[in-house]
């Protein structure tokens, strides 16, 4: 059932008065955190951030606000590693995910066909999957840097490991879930495998299997960012770590907000591909 | 019926399944011997159970007899073959396919080296005949349950099959749009000569349809009861049918069968020399025993 307009615009409404709320509370507990200021060393001030001078430890939504105009306004400005604008530290973070992400999907959209298809491999590399999966990504970390060396290509383990699982299991359960009737029919027209495949077996499975990639990058975009925190250099994750040793929690939260935006658009892009193989039986 | 060779042999078809509680195998059905000619259109009645849905499998090619040969012309099947076209009886359309991509994708396994215009020409044409046109591009989805049937149906003859089989094509459609399918479907095979084969339990269905009706027990161990020779003629119609005198007869024969024969057929075995090689042949008509279906007046 799609909305009405009447239900749309009432909910967009309602979407509009709790942001109002949200951002009212916000302004009003930033305000009543506001003290008297103590008299203190000028750089001892500094280094103690907003509350030497009496303001809230959290910044008001304005500070926020304007902090994240300043990122828009300017988000590919290069000023040397540890100043970047915000659109190159994403751009390295979601290159990061999407490469990550593609050799998972090339890994494990096979690897679940296999497992889909014969009951014997499934059998064969369930154990090792059940154990794999529930596997922290960040704990192959140290693995990774040790055996790898490099921390580009570390991070990229990472999201690669994290995202396999659950386009494996979604994959090998969508194949083995086709419906038998349909490969009877492929059968009486003597098909050839690798036709069935593609023109059966594939798109049958095919919204199960988006279903696995929309959850792997959700949780590859979750794991970049503590990947980079703790690898540095480059990415959304070591900008988040970054203003936070820079004591500026106005980047900090910005930077909370550019990651829910980006998760979000990728949550999109793959729902739309979703809906694009979807079928109604 | 027909004299020529028959183009479907049964010699002897045995199925057995391993008993789930371990202690042997259980015999679905065995002893299964008829033919199929040329052009002939041939039902099985039977109760659920009796392993209709297996004996059509094995003709298929999707499942193998425990025992006995299947031999269509003189080659032994293997597996399942172009000149066999099944219509499934959930009609087993690709959702993801338009109706002329389910039918296409039937005639391009059969003709690879078809164009795409002669296949869309073809396809078309099979559209037509089915009644289906200006449906080409909807999904199944969008199409009704008669509708959804149809397409299988043209999937099937866009093959341009040896023999079409036919699992209960009709029994999940509502009585009207059941009766219409049959009355096409008549037409079509009886212009087009296909030789069918169909199981069904519907008693009018196999009237109508069929030349021959082969009647199988209630399983396990399901029997090739008996062969019913139908005495209607050739011209019947939906609409007309049950005006004949032979119709009551054909009917009550069928119903007495399904009633009570095939659950007492082990005693009338034993009492009866009962050869399952050449199952009895039964022609119910109004006045005793009818020669041959073809004289009777209509």
């Amino acid at each position: 059932m799609s909305p009405t307009l009447q239900e749309k615009i009432k909910a967009v409404a309602l979407s509009l008065a709790l942001l109002i709320v949200f951002v009212l509370a916000w302004h009003l507990y930033v305000q009543a955190q506001q003290g008297p200021a103590v008299e203190m060393d000028e750089e001892l001030a500094a280094l103690l951030g907003p509350q030497a001078k009496g303001e809230s430890a959290l910044p008001s939504p304005w500070d926020v606000g304007s902090e994240i105009w300043g990122h828009l306004s300017d988000p590919f400005y290069d000023a040397g590693p540890n100043d970047k604008g915000i659109g190159i530290q994403l751009a390295y973070s979601i290159a990061r995910v999407l490469t990550g992400f593609g050799l998972a999907a090339l890994v494990a959209i096979p690897l679940g066909f296999l497992i889909g298809m014969s009951s014997i491999a499934q059998r064969a590399l369930d154990p090792f999957i059940q154990l794999l999966k529930p596997v922290s990504p960040l704990a192959w970390m140290p693995l990774a840097l040790y055996t790898i060396k490099d921390s580009e290509t570390s991070s990229i383990f990472v999201i690669f490991i994290c995202s396999i699982w659950p386009m494996l299991i979604n994959t090998s359960f969508g194949v083995a879930s086709v419906r038998r009737e349909w490969l009877n029919v492929a059968r009486t027209l003597e098909v050839p495998p690798l036709r069935t495949a593609l023109r059966v077996i594939l798109p049958a499975a095919a919204p199960t299997i988006l279903t696995g990639m929309r959850i792997s990058i959700g949780i590859a975009w979750l794991v970049i960012v503590a990947a980079e925190m703790l690898v540095g250099g480059t990415g959304i994750g070591y900008f988040v770590w970054n203003e936070w040793n820079n004591l500026s929690i106005t980047g900090v939260v910005s930077a909370i907000f550019f990651i829910g935006v980006v998760g979000m658009l990728l949550d999109f892009a793959l729902a739309r591909a979703s809906s694009l193989v979807a079928y109604e039986d | 019926m027909s004299k020529q060779k028959p183009i479907i042999r049964l010699e002897g078809l045995e199925k057995r399944f391993p008993n789930p509680e371990g202690g042997g195998d259980t015999q679905i059905f065995g002893d299964v011997w008829f033919d199929i000619h040329e052009g002939e259109f041939v039902c099985l009645i039977g109760h659920s159970g009796c392993g209709k849905t297996t004996l059509l499998n094995i003709l298929a090619g999707l499942d193998r007899p425990s025992d006995g040969v299947l031999l269509v012309g003189d080659q032994e099947v293997t597996g399942p073959s172009l000149d066999r076209a099944v219509i499934f009886q959930s009609h087993a359309l690709m959702p993801w396919m338009t109706t002329l991509g389910n039918i296409d994708f039937a005639v391009a396994s059969r003709w690879p080296s078809m164009t795409r215009v002669q296949r869309a020409a073809h396809c078309q044409s099979f559209i037509n005949l089915v009644h289906l046109t200006g449906s080409e591009n909807k999904k199944p989805s969008q199409l009704s349950g008669g509708m959804k049937q149809r397409v299988g149906i043209a999937r099937a003859l866009a093959i341009e099959p040896r023999i079409m089989l036919m699992d209960e094509p009709f029994s999940a459609l509502d009585a009207l749009t059941r009766g219409a399918l049959q009355e096409e479907l008549l037409s079509i095979v009886a212009e087009r000569q296909q030789t069918s084969f169909m199981i069904t339990h519907d008693i009018d269905e196999a009237i109508l349809l069929a030349d021959r009706i082969v009647l199988m027990t209630n399983g396990p161990e399901a029997r090739v009861c008996e062969i019913v020779e139908n005495t209607l003629p050739k011209t019947r119609k939906r609409a007309d049918m049950h005006t004949h005198p032979n119709y009551y007869p054909m009917r009550n024969h069928l119903i007495e069968f399904l009633v009570n024969r095939s659950k007492n057929f082990k005693a009338e075995i034993a009492s009866a020399g009962y050869d399952p090689r050449r199952p009895p042949i039964a022609r119910p008509a109004a006045s005793g025993p009818a020669p041959i279906p073809e004289k009777v007046a209509s």
